[in-house]
């Protein structure tokens, strides 16, 4: 991680939209009174995603204003949290790699290169048509599902090299493109045959358990040691 | 409370204490950086590490740890905590190689040199090696304003800044951006600082990464002559300590005082030096063809006393200023009587304090400790963000620690903490006595300058005493009736009694008036500049000072007098407590003591005064004014006249009130000949146009 | 082998329906009421007695941690943090439970909520897992619709639940920056003493636990403790889910008993090691923060908190992470050593400055360009850091290297060795290591 700053070019306002304004003021009410300053995340976060997925210095002020915090609480809290970018992202997508151990010896090394020569070769700079960008994160928290992309809201997994160059050309094309696995998988159980819950009678009917007792004489302690 | 074994040495500590307090107690010294007794906790640094027996295997932050934490042993032996261990030992010297891998080691030019925590404790800690081959990490410089230089590679992220600035100081403008080894100490985008107590983060600054700008690579501390005396920028009453070089005044710094300014200074007091080289008075002046001309001591004499010939004595004035001593004061009281002079008035401003009341009438009674206490606080006509930043400081405090809620009468402004905004004038105030407000068992009325320099100031001050007795403000154990001053020498002044005499003595206000209609020959004012002198009229003026300032453009004979660090005089802050100036420069070229000034003028007018020496001065002064020998004691004052405070007839206007300080950094003649202190107040206002924006 | 009717999450997968009829028809959502009216020390007796270790990393007793919270009620309201900002590399077992079991969480959260007297959950969901968030929030939604949670609900206590998120910082999974964050500050953990559950959330009492430890309350009370304590090891009770990630030919996440040998977890859910046993390296059997462990050491060893630990090593989050002997080792260690400088906080000196050093270190060990007598100064830079930090991160960044220079150190040596004869190098090693 670098140094973070805000943009050297920033716009001059922000003011939330009809819908995330009523969003954010039933946000605030969730917290206890004069703990407002709880949803200094979340705002931030919507304002990021009305803003073209990017945090700005009107943004950062119009927040805290609405938390009564002061400026500077606001700008830590951007600045600490890595997903809020501070610098404007591809309009189609910007595509966060992880990058971490299990990712990397999936070969996540390599879905960096691809981003590298399709989009820029710094990260956080925007492609030439200003749709895509990039940048190395990490652990995204889908190991088993390594190597992984995130775009956004979604996560596109088991990636080759191949299925994400694909993946890049079909979103810069409008195509229509399948979250999640890019191989035949089903979310984080294992490639072909299921090793586990292929019990059908799980899922016939209401299931109902009954509680298993403990014994009446209860045996001496023998966990201790 | 508590017993704790420190290195094998037994002792009971209070309850509450920290391990490094403690430890500090019984004798054994622990290095620090983050933490400070005035700020919260922070336990960042982990330079404080000890050894706790019985504790989990490695070593406690003691300044996070409190002795209650600790549990006592099997058989009920008390806990045991080791400084010198060489867990203990390991893990500071590990501790002080972080801190140092990303330092610049740039000591030969860093003003923080010889007087550097960092520098100090790496004596004991530091490995005389370096295993660090890495490039060091390189910070950004921040722009702080005009008075904090930033050099962010020495940073070590104690955030010490951060927590005073917030939690002290009341603003929240500084803050850790970022994280991990990238974060950064800054404020928001580079604004400069607000606070009137920044500077104090230089002095908090363990290591060189903020250091006085005005003071950059200006002089080495061990150059330095270290002299330590107060302050007079406002009347609080400051304990500093001036550093000078030779004659010229380096840098001023504070002292502790746990009753008066702990360890805070306004940024008034610390970085006003550089006035007092620039336009000073360094010889007598005489005004010759409408022009001032140098002139010798003894010529300037002369024209005072060939002007001074024949005058009837009721047709001269004595209008004594904010920075006067109480020597002096004392001594031109005495000059008023030898030649039976009526009007002289030490209250510049026009206040009725004095008068009425005797002394409780005019000190801030409950004593700034008394802040401590208060249970609910009354501002009337007052800013004390402005007018004594310190003492804001620690009514912030009381506010902070909750149960004592604050209301204003008078100018709304943002006082660094909450408050009920009742009204802005005597109309408001009027409303209260009125109301059926009570208070608790120690409520406090601050009454300002603001609230009783006016026409109508006697009508508001007796109305302002009213609604402490209301409040119940004044009873056996508490006196919460407290003038809030702006003026180091005025409690001095008055309590020497510089006031207009009883049989047809004029006030300042009558004096300028009478000044202007023509009915005055002769005024000197004694280093009075806030008064407004195109008032003065034909009036011959005898200005004593030390600036060309107001008084002094308009002069026809100017006596150069010294400044606060140049002189022995007591000055007795806004509760009553005199404390004494100690020479730390010389006053520059002719320019000499005031007291001697006048010494020297009334011989030459022919009635000396009966004194040679200051120590002869003194024991006359204590004579008429006791208290004042009781150096840094505060005598409580007696409240048996204070009923007649109250009993003033004819009403208050309907003006609102308004501070009397508008410009903090331009409040004395001293301060205004600052360029820092200029530099200051031009940032403010282009900071409140933006804040008005 | 557990069976499929002792697993705890039978839609870990999604294969079925998430939403409140989906989890009602798995049994979720039944006896809530009846546990709650047995009282809040039948509740953490209930948990105390299944040996529930708490699934965050730790293994802390869940039920003791449980009966730190104050019997009374005072001034202060109690609070329940769920910690769902899974981010141990390695680690993406709570995303399952978020996306697939929402309601055994919210139902764990009621329960645990009313075993400790608390009225609100707060569930911190990382700020990555959107979808996953999404999910939860529907689920709250409907468990307040059907008024299973909620003021006057049907169970009987009243509870509300926000979902809350982060954005993107590992040091948040850590319980006192956690409260930090949710308090709107940046998430840098708080000293402790005071515990959370003394001056915890907006400094009232407060619990955090882990997803997973929440969610599976709500069927150990429904089977009954003994069912729960039957499954796993002594001392380490209970089913589990791993993460299986790395060099395995079937990743996947699986639930299974505490003390399965590592061996048949992977080749009963994860197809095996790629090209086999032989070709087996290395496994970090706990999320990135625990110490490797070699292949011949790991091999036979029941993945339980106790077994591993006796190897130096730890179960954490239980997430496997498998390495065969294609891995550069080095540069595996030195990613994660990157990690950690990533997420520091900042905050204490040790974790600042010493895990941006060992990161450095490690990144030219990976190359070779070092010397041998680095790796011995490395080593100590470890444990200058472990131990003296506010949190465990520090720690955490000290054991991975720890436990590679352990057992891999004629490895790294070799590197160097490597790195200095080779001529194109021109003793540019030395050169730099000198400066």
């Amino acid at each position: 991680m670098s140094v973070r700053r805000l943009h050297p070019v920033q716009p001059d306002s922000f003011a939330f939209n009809a819908e995330n304004l009523a969003w954010a003021k039933a946000k605030i009410a969730q917290y206890p009174a004069g703990k407002q300053a709880s949803a200094v995340i979340p705002l931030l976060w919507r304002a990021q995603e009305q803003n073209d997925n990017w945090v700005t210095k009107p943004v950062i002020e119009y927040v805290a204003h609405m938390l009564d915090m002061a400026y500077i609480r606001v700008l830590e809290v951007a600045t600490f949290y890595t997903m809020f970018q501070l610098q404007p992202v591809g309009k189609i997508a910007h595509i966060q790699v992880c990058g971490t151990t299990p990712c990397m010896l999936r070969g996540a090394e390599d879905l960096k290169k691809v981003c590298q020569n399709k989009i820029n070769h710094e990260p956080h700079h925007l492609s030439e048509d200003g749709n895509f960008s990039w940048e190395e994160v990490e652990c995204l928290g889908a190991c088993v599902n390594a190597p992984m992309v995130q775009i956004f809201k979604d996560t596109y997994e088991d990636l080759t090299p191949a299925t994400l160059e694909k993946l890049i050309d079909d979103l810069a094309t409008g195509r229509k493109v399948k979250v999640g696995p890019q191989i035949d998988r089903h979310n984080a159980a294992p490639e072909g045959v299921q090793t586990a819950l292929t019990d059908p009678s799980l899922y016939e009917g209401q299931r109902t358990f009954v509680r298993v007792e403990p014994p009446p004489p209860p045996p001496p302690a023998e966990e201790k040691k | 409370m508590p017993k704790i074994k420190v290195d094998g040495v037994e002792l009971e500590v209070e309850n509450g204490l920290t391990l490094l307090q403690a430890c500090e107690q019984a004798g054994a010294e622990v290095p620090r950086f983050c933490y400070h007794e005035r700020l919260s906790i922070a336990g960042n640094c982990r330079m404080c590490l000890v050894e706790v027996k019985g504790g989990p295997p490695k070593p406690q932050a003691s300044c996070a740890m409190s002795v209650n934490d600790l549990r006592p042993g099997p058989n009920g032996e008390p806990p045991e905590v080791f400084t010198n261990t060489s867990m203990v030992k390991k893990a500071r010297e590990g501790v002080m190689e972080f801190l140092l891998i990303n330092h610049p080691l740039d000591c030969p030019i860093c003003d923080q040199g010889g007087e550097c925590d960092l520098q100090d404790q790496a004596m004991v800690y530091g490995i005389d090696k370096n295993r660090f081959h890495e490039n060091k990490r390189a910070v950004e410089n921040k722009y702080l304003g005009p008075l904090v230089k930033t050099s962010m590679n020495r940073c070590i992220q104690c955030t010490r800044c951060v927590r005073f600035t917030t939690e002290v100081a009341g603003i929240e403008e500084m803050g850790a951006t970022g994280r991990g080894e990238d974060m950064e100490i800054t404020t928001y985008l580079n604004k400069a600082i607000s606070s009137e107590l920044q500077g104090n983060i230089i002095d908090l600054c363990p290591v060189g990464a903020l250091t006085s700008l005005p003071y950059e690579f200006k002089a080495r501390p061990w150059e330095l002559r270290k002299t330590e005396t107060i302050d007079a920028m406002d009347a609080v009453g400051c304990n500093i300590r001036v550093d000078a070089r030779g004659r010229e005044v380096m840098r001023i710094l504070p002292r502790t005082h746990e009753d008066v300014n702990e360890e805070w200074i306004s940024d008034k007091t610390r970085f006003v030096w550089d006035g007092l080289k620039a336009q000073r008075l360094d010889r007598p002046y005489v005004r010759e063809f409408g022009k001032l001309r140098e002139a010798s001591w003894g010529e300037a004499f002369q024209r005072i006393a060939q002007r001074m010939n024949g005058v009837n004595p009721d047709r001269v004035g004595i209008i004594l200023g904010d920075l006067v001593g109480a020597e002096e004061a004392f001594s031109v009281r005495q000059f008023a009587d030898q030649f039976g002079i009526k009007n002289i008035d030490c209250r510049q401003d026009g206040t009725p304090l004095g008068e009425k009341g005797g002394r409780a009438g005019y000190l801030f009674n409950s004593g700034i400790t008394g802040i401590d206490e208060a249970d609910s606080i009354l501002l009337i006509g007052t800013n004390p963000r402005l007018e004594a930043p310190v003492l804001n400081a620690r009514i912030r405090r009381r506010v902070a620690r909750g149960g004592c809620p604050v209301f204003l009468i008078g100018e709304r402004a943002d006082l660094t903490y909450g408050y009920t905004h009742l009204g802005n004038g005597p109309e408001t105030l009027g409303k209260f006595l009125a109301s059926d407000q009570q208070g608790g068992a120690k409520p406090m009325v601050i009454v300002g300058q603001g609230a009783i320099d006016r026409a109508d100031g006697p009508q508001v001050l007796a109305a302002a005493y009213k609604a402490a007795e209301k409040l119940g403000a004044i009873k056996d154990g508490w006196n919460g009736f407290n003038i809030l001053h702006t003026a180091a020498g005025r409690v001095g002044a008055l309590d020497v009694c510089a006031l207009p005499a009883q049989d047809g003595g004029k006030t300042t206000r009558e004096m300028l008036d009478a000044a202007k209609a023509g009915e005055l020959d002769v005024i000197f004012l004694i280093g009075a500049d806030e008064i407004d002198t195109r008032a003065l009229g034909a009036t011959f003026v005898v200005y004593v000072g030390t600036h060309g300032d107001a008084g002094a453009h308009r002069a026809d004979v100017i006596l150069s007098g010294a400044a606060y660090v140049e002189k022995q005089v007591t000055y007795v802050n806004t509760e009553g407590r005199p404390q004494m100036t100690e020479r730390a420069s010389f006053p520059p070229g002719e320019a000499r003591e005031d007291w001697a000034i006048f010494r020297a003028m009334t011989e030459v007018l022919g009635n000396a005064l009966p004194w040679n020496n200051l120590a002869e001065l003194r024991s006359a002064m204590y004579k008429v004014a006791p208290q004042l020998m009781r150096i840094d004691e505060r005598t409580a004052a007696p409240t048996n006249e204070l009923a007649d405070l109250g009993k003033v007839e004819g009403a208050m206007s309907a003006d609102p009130f308004r501070s009397p300080i508008t410009d903090f950094y331009m409040t004395n003649p001293i301060a205004r000949a600052s360029k820092i202190m200029a530099e200051c107040s031009a940032l403010k206002n282009v900071q409140k146009l933006e804040a008005a924006e | 082998m557990l069976a499929d009717k002792d697993r705890i999450f039978t839609n870990i997968y999604g294969f079925h329906d998430w939403g409140l009829e989906g989890a009602k028809k798995r049994g979720c959502w039944s006896g809530t009421k009846g546990f709650i009216a047995n009282g809040r020390d039948w509740m953490i007796n209930e948990i105390k007695a299944s040996g529930l270790r708490g699934r965050g990393g730790a293994g802390f007793p869940t039920g003791l941690k449980w009966s730190f919270m104050p019997k009374v009620i005072g001034e202060r309201p109690h609070y329940l943090v769920v910690n769902a900002d899974e981010s141990e590399p390695g680690t993406c077992k709570d995303r399952e439970i978020l996306r697939h079991e929402p309601h055994l969480l919210v139902e764990g959260c009621l329960l645990a909520g009313a075993a400790m007297g608390c009225h609100m959950a707060v569930i911190y969901v990382r700020g990555e897992f959107i979808r996953e968030r999404e999910h939860l929030q529907a689920a709250v939604d409907q468990a307040y619709e059907a008024r299973l949670i909620g003021k006057n609900n049907l169970n009987g206590w009243d509870f509300d639940i926000i979902v809350h998120h982060g954005a993107g910082a590992y040091i948040c999974g850590e319980e006192t920056a956690m409260l930090e964050s949710i308090e709107g500050k940046k998430g840098q953990p708080r000293m402790k003493p005071p515990f959370p559950a003394n001056v915890g959330l907006y400094g009232a009492p407060t619990t955090v636990n882990n997803v997973e430890s929440i969610a599976v309350a709500g069927t150990i009370m429904r089977r009954g403790a003994t069912w729960f304590a039957s499954l796993g090891r002594p001392n380490n009770a209970g089913t589990k889910l791993f993460c299986i990630s790395g060099h395995v030919n079937k990743p996947c996440v699986v639930e299974e008993e505490l003390g399965i040998p590592f061996r048949e977890l992977i080749d009963k859910h994860a197809g095996g090691v790629r090209g086999g046993y032989e070709n087996l390296l290395a496994v970090i059997p706990g999320g990135s923060s625990v110490r490797m462990v070699p292949a011949d050491l790991i091999i036979d060893t029941p993945m339980d908190f106790d077994s591993l630990g006796k190897l130096r090593s730890g179960l954490g989050t239980a997430a496997v992470i498998v390495m065969d002997k294609s891995t550069d080792l080095i540069k595996a260690i030195a990613r994660l050593a990157y990690f950690y400088k990533h997420e520091s906080c900042g905050q204490c000196t040790p974790c600042r400055e010493g895990t941006g050093w060992m990161w450095r270190v490690m990144s030219r060990m990976a190359e070779g360009r070092a010397e041998k007598r680095e790796i011995d100064m490395l080593l100590d830079v470890t444990k200058q850091i472990e131990g003296h930090t506010i949190c465990a991160l520090g720690d955490a960044a000290a054991w991975p290297i720890q436990g590679l220079i352990a057992h891999f150190r004629p490895v790294i040596e070799a590197r160097i060795d490597q790195y200095a004869a080779n001529p194109d190098h021109d003793g540019a090693v030395r050169k730099i290591a000198a400066e």
